[in-house]
């Protein structure tokens, strides 16, 4: 039996799993995708709040300083991609200067002394891009973008390097009590390849599962929220607009979101959005006309230079929006059942504060937290080719001839950074392209494809019709033969696996 | 020699597609010793070897061969010429020194990271294909949306299918050979998706790929949607008014697998850009003179890098001229510079070169903004030709003859595509 048993690897269950891993406890974290970090956390904005944004009187409030002054040293450790780069929340008119006040005053309040209110002089010395009818702004210093999935990769890295057990392709499909007094949560078959069934018993279980965190808990039989999920469309625009903006800009936050933003984003690539629609459809990441309408209308009033034409990618995330439109972390009826639900923004910057309450509720709720004092903190990070000066460079690809391959020629990834990635827990196309970028450029992927899946194959012992974009059904190829002969790779696993 | 490099070179040719194979051949014609061509792929002849079909040097050769046999001619006169070729070799960059020695730092795993030096440059690395974001297309990103080219790659150098029930959104011609190959190979086409009233493909495209197939092309619809989570599952398709909107009373969806794109070429011109040449907005690769010399001395630019072509005969063309170019540049002749512009007039998409001299004959490359039939270019008052027709999917060439040149005094010259009024005296 587990002591903890975390559903859901997201970047909120990664950061708990690892913030257990500190502790001797027996720690199993469960993911119904082929790997952590593909489900929200993966279309996250990427934003490390400096905390003006939320009022101190609500659970997200309260966590996000907290949680965002954690970054610099977790960055120190696991070495993702995390900058800050400064925040700009603009006013397009002179209406809008007091709300703006008002958020400097309320980021006064809660301890963050380092926000400064440009006027329109400063602003376009400053950025001299941004639309010349912002009449005003706040800059707030300590705000930063990091790369979520990275954030997520490493941290599970970790968090299994210091003894938490992963287990992907697991979605949980019904919760009993288990024999020893604790929960028994039952697998359901997750996808090709994945173990059908199974159980896990534990007597922590947290339910961390985003958009369907509800239908866990009422897998629990606990019902006393629901998850309104929150669609968010953005789009990632080209490599030559780098450095058009160099800080996150916001426009005046409406009630329903924190708007529609332009985001520099670690890789200096521009993104623009997110939308806010509400959605009943949990599945629903598609992106839409109204979408990009949407986006592009409102960003190019706040930079015109940026139009729908430079896009080079695009796509869609559900926020967690919960019925109480706060955070619910807490025990709940069903005892060891405990709530880690309605993490909308801002999740990500709040995560390791979240991870710590945790920490402190299982500890209230009984269980014995006792340091390990073997806690090894790093990652190795991986090496990016790439942004090596050429002195580096050189001597990296004389000492290992893998990084004179070059992989993927629109981020120059070379192939000892694909290893590298598999190393680290890659086993899907999406899983070594948001570890490297391969495919993540202008071409995405038109070059490297191919190549990333022949290592892939190489390295996990697949053959190429194995390889997935995302695990299950997301199958790349089909073999060459006589259509009558072809069995569809999805629908027919074990099958193919014997022929 | 086949994987040498060994410097200092007359000419070094970024890319060993045809147009980078022709253009090393011109550069030894001109004189020049030392030629070294660069290529990322473990072979030379660049998409030629994945373009297994028939087709190519009916102009050049005057007879019917499929791509790898196009290239195979040019590999062999390199590998005889003493050319030498290093494949597996990605270019990370190319610096000019103050006296014009040029260096290309080059990456691979058999010279690690090294700075080749060479008097000339010739740029060919040709076009990469428009993905699904350049076009925006609304729906979920699953597995099965990819380029006709990558498919292609799949198919014919993997011997692996894409999908089995497989639309096609784009009339390119790369989009029109897979249609046919995927038919081939047993998969279902359920149509060809094109924006535009008309194919943006060759005629004999069409004709030989889809209407010799069944294959329905479906002019003026777009994909206004992409179904399926984790595989395509299906896809919308709609048609689209006059602004390229689609009308969604209209639209049906389509069960299939797999979306291939096949929606347009981009010159490949990341390189260009970090040296900051001066490029042409509209072909989007750099511009040139006569010489096919970009806005930087002794850096030459040729084939898809420079504007994307429909035939490679006409890269070899042009290739094997600016590689001479380069091949007298690297042996110091220096010409005078040219003194006419030529600029894109009435239904003139572009034209390549830019500028031109009176010293020498010239061939124009242009392309059409709309389709016309007949209609008459106009080349200033200088001359002016009648032509059966002209379509955006297929380049038009006019040669120009010194003399000609040598009796106009303007400093512009304007190319313009009009309607033939009438009056036909052939």
């Amino acid at each position: 039996m587990y002591d903890v048993a975390i559903i859901g690897g997201g970047v909120v269950g990664c950061a708990i799993a690892r913030q257990l891993a500190h502790y001797r406890v027996r720690t199993v974290l469960l993911e119904k995708q082929a790997e952590v970090a593909f489900g929200t956390t993966k279309t996250n904005s990427g934003i490390i709040h400096a905390g003006h944004h939320s009022t101190p009187d609500t659970l997200k409030g309260s966590l996000v300083v907290s949680g965002g002054d954690a970054f610099d040293r977790l960055c120190e450790d696991l070495h993702f991609g995390f900058r800050r780069i400064g925040e700009l929340v603009v006013a397009q008119s002179a209406e809008e200067i007091p709300v703006i006040e008002e958020l400097f005053s309320r980021g006064r309040s809660k301890g963050i002394h380092d926000l400064e209110m440009w006027d329109a002089q400063r602003l376009r010395r400053e950025e001299p891009n941004l639309s010349h009818h912002l009449c005003a702004a706040l800059f707030a210093p300590r705000a930063g973008v990091v790369n979520p999935y990275e954030f997520a990769f490493a941290l599970i890295e970790n968090a299994v390097a210091n003894g938490v057990e992963l287990r992907v392709d697991s979605p949980v499909v019904a919760i009993s009590d288990g024999e020893d007094g604790g929960l028994c949560l039952h697998l359901g078959d997750g996808g090709a390849g994945g173990p059908m069934g199974g159980r896990v018993e534990a007597r922590f279980v947290l339910n961390c599962a985003g958009v369907y965190a509800d239908r866990i808990a009422a897998l629990a039989g606990v019902q006393d929220f629901e998850i309104l999920p929150r669609k968010g469309e953005e789009y990632m625009l080209d490599k030559r607009l780098k450095g058009l903006v160099r800080r996150l800009v916001f426009p005046v936050p409406t009630p329903a979101s924190k708007g529609i933003l332009i985001i520099p984003t670690f890789d200096g690539t521009l993104m623009v959005g997110p939308t806010a629609f509400d959605t009943d459809d949990r599945e629903d990441l598609a992106t839409t006309d109204l979408g990009a309408d949407t986006v592009f209308d409102f960003v190019s009033q706040l930079c015109p230079s940026i139009t729908r034409r430079d896009t080079i990618a695009e796509f869609a995330g559900l926020r967690a929006v919960s019925s109480s439109n706060d955070f619910i972390i807490g025990p709940t009826s069903r005892r060891g059942f405990i709530n880690v639900a309605g993490i909308q923004s801002p999740g990500l910057t709040a995560s390791p504060a979240i991870a710590t309450l945790v920490c402190e509720i299982l500890r209230s709720e009984g269980l014995v937290l006792e340091e390990r004092g073997d806690f090894t903190p790093r990652v190795t990070g991986p090496v990016r080719f790439a942004s090596l000066d050429v002195k580096e460079q050189q001597r990296l690809a004389a000492e290992d001839l893998r990084f004179g391959r070059v992989v993927c020629r629109c981020e120059m990834v070379t192939e000892g950074e694909i290893h590298h990635a598999i190393d680290h827990g890659a086993r899907t196309l999406d899983g070594v392209k948001f570890r490297t970028r391969a495919g993540m450029g202008r071409c995405q992927g038109g070059f490297c494809t191919v190549r990333c899946m022949d290592i892939l194959a190489q390295r996990l012992g697949l053959r190429l019709e194995e390889v997935t974009k995302r695990g299950s059904s997301s199958w790349i190829v089909v073999p060459r033969r006589s259509p009558a002969a072809v069995t569809h790779p999805s629908s027919s696993p074990q099958t193919l696996a014997e022929d | 020699m086949f994987g040498r490099i060994e410097g200092p070179y007359d000419v070094v040719v970024v890319g060993g597609g045809p147009a980078g194979l022709a253009a090393a051949l011109g550069a030894r014609e001109s004189g020049a010793e030392r030629c070294l061509i660069l290529d990322r792929e473990p072979e030379p002849g660049g998409i030629l070897n994945q373009c297994i079909h028939a087709g190519f040097g009916l102009h050049y050769f005057r007879e019917e061969l499929t791509g790898p046999e196009y290239a195979e001619r040019f590999i062999t006169k390199v590998i005889d010429g003493e050319i030498d070729l290093a494949p597996d070799t990605y270019v990370s960059g190319v610096s000019v020194d103050s006296d014009g020695t040029k260096w290309v730092r080059v990456l691979s795993e058999r010279f690690g990271l090294k700075h080749v030096r060479t008097k000339a440059v010739v740029l060919a690395m040709g076009c990469r294909e428009r993905t699904r974001g350049a076009i925006r297309i609304p729906g979920f990103r699953p597995a099965g949306v990819l380029t006709a080219g990558l498919a292609q790659k799949m198919v014919n150098m993997r011997g692996y299918l894409p999908g089995r029930r497989v639309a096609i959104l784009g009339s390119g011609d790369i989009g029109l050979i897979m249609a046919r190959r995927l038919t081939l190979e047993g998969c279902e086409v359920v149509g060809v998706f094109e924006l535009m009233p008309y194919s943006n493909g060759l005629t004999r495209n069409v004709v030989q790929c889809l209407d010799d197939f069944g294959i329905p092309l479906h002019l003026s619809t777009t994909v206004a949607c992409i179904h399926g989570r984790e595989r395509v599952e299906g896809v919308t398709v709609a048609p689209v008014d006059g602004h390229f909107r689609a009308q969604m009373a209209q639209a049906r969806t389509l069960a299939c697998d797999t979306l291939l794109l096949s929606i347009g070429l981009i010159p490949e011109n990341e390189l260009s850009q970090s040296l900051g040449l001066r490029l042409d907005v509209v072909t989007g690769g750099p511009l040139v003179s006569s010489t096919l010399e970009t806005s930087m001395p002794g850096l030459f630019a040729c084939g898809n890098v420079l504007h994307v072509h429909d035939l490679v005969d006409f890269v070899t063309a042009e290739s094997l001229l600016a590689g001479r170019f380069a091949g007298e540049w690297a042996q110091g002749v220096r010409r005078p510079a040219d003194n006419i512009s030529l600029v894109p007039g009435d239904n003139v998409r572009y034209c390549v070169p830019h500028t031109l001299s009176p010293e020498r004959e010239h061939t124009i490359y242009l392309r059409c903004k709309e389709a016309m039939k007949p209609c008459r270019i106009r080349v200033g008052d200088l001359m002016e030709k009648r032509l059966r027709f002209v379509v955006p999917a297929e380049m038009i060439m006019v040669k120009i003859k010194p003399d000609l040149l040598a009796r106009f005094h303007g400093d512009t010259l304007r190319v313009d595509l009009v309607p033939d009024a009438g009056a036909v005296e052939d």
